[in-house]
């Protein structure tokens, strides 16, 4: 786990507190909403965590 | 199912070889501190610029043979070489179906999830809820991802020697070695049926059960990922 915290602070330059708070979002509930913005920029967070092996998916807002 | 020597034949990565192949797993022994001369065994440690690690013999030979193995699968049904201009060249690329051409710019001729759990979860879908998004995003990535997981296992084999001993990392060879150890990881954990909310259960296997010694092993590897991490931060 923290693995997972490492590569939120790592991919998105999240201080280590928000990292945390993600992954126990993702550790507690499932899941957790990581970034959103413009498609092209979620494919290219989506690929940056593959690569580190955590399992990311793009999804619409609304 | 279990093979004839007991390695569970669910434990495999690859289509021939099982965990722990040429017995790497023998003489494992996590608390291998005896070797170290007075250092815990196979714990990073920070140095300047990176960090360190002494392995014993059997433990850099478990590592080896588990990112050899997750390699081995990772760059098993990937895209054919691009094709080389200059035999029929001509002829084939006027002629040639669409393909040829995904192929010398790198894209992918996979669209679908693969059907080995370990390959799938490498290689995870990029939508949950649209297959056309899915499929595209991976046409447009997966020779990428494949190539970049390639990378750190090549990276790990070419800086852990078979006999072990003290390694020494650059923090990008650090960052090489995080990713290959978790796909080792997940790749363990799709074979042994576990996760991290399962470790205690997992626990509670009797030791007659084969999947038992790999359970040590993933466990091993998650301390092991643990100290590397703690050494970066």
């Amino acid at each position: 786990m923290s693995y997972v915290t490492y590569v939120f602070q790592r991919v998105f330059g999240y201080p280590k507190a928000k990292a945390q708070k993600l992954m126990l979002d993702v550790h507690h509930k499932g899941k957790a909403v990581v970034s959103s913005g413009a498609r092209e920029a979620m494919e290219r967070d989506a690929q940056a965590l593959h690569g580190y092996g955590l399992w990311a998916t793009v999804s619409h807002d609304s | 199912m279990n093979g004839d020597d007991g390695v569970p034949r669910n434990g495999r990565f690859g289509d021939d070889e099982p965990l722990g192949r040429d017995g790497a797993f023998d003489d494992f022994d996590a608390d291998a501190d005896d070797d170290a001369e007075g250092e815990l065994a196979a714990t990073f440690r920070p140095i300047p610029g990176g960090a360190a690690c002494y392995f014993a013999p059997a433990q850099a030979g478990v590592i080896r043979s588990l990112v050899g193995q997750v390699a081995e699968l990772i760059g098993s049904q990937m895209g054919d070489p691009p094709d080389e201009l200059g035999s029929t060249a001509p002829d084939r690329l006027e002629t040639g179906a669409p393909d040829e051409l995904e192929k010398m710019l790198g894209l992918s001729g996979n669209a679908e999830l693969p059907e080995d759990p370990v390959l799938a979860r490498l290689l995870p879908d990029a939508y949950s809820e649209d297959p056309q998004a899915s499929a595209e995003f991976r046409r447009y990535t997966e020779e990428s991802l494949r190539a970049g997981k390639i990378n750190s296992a090549q990276a790990v084999l070419a800086s852990l020697p078979a006999g072990g001993g003290d390694v020494v990392l650059s923090e990008p060879e650090c960052q090489q070695w995080l990713k290959a150890l978790n796909d080792v990881r997940l790749a363990l954990g799709v074979r042994l049926g576990i996760t991290d909310e399962e470790q205690d259960l997992a626990e509670s296997l009797p030791p007659s059960d084969p999947r038992s010694a790999y359970i040590w092993v993933y466990q091993w590897l998650a301390y092991l990922q643990d100290s590397l991490i703690e050494s970066l931060g």
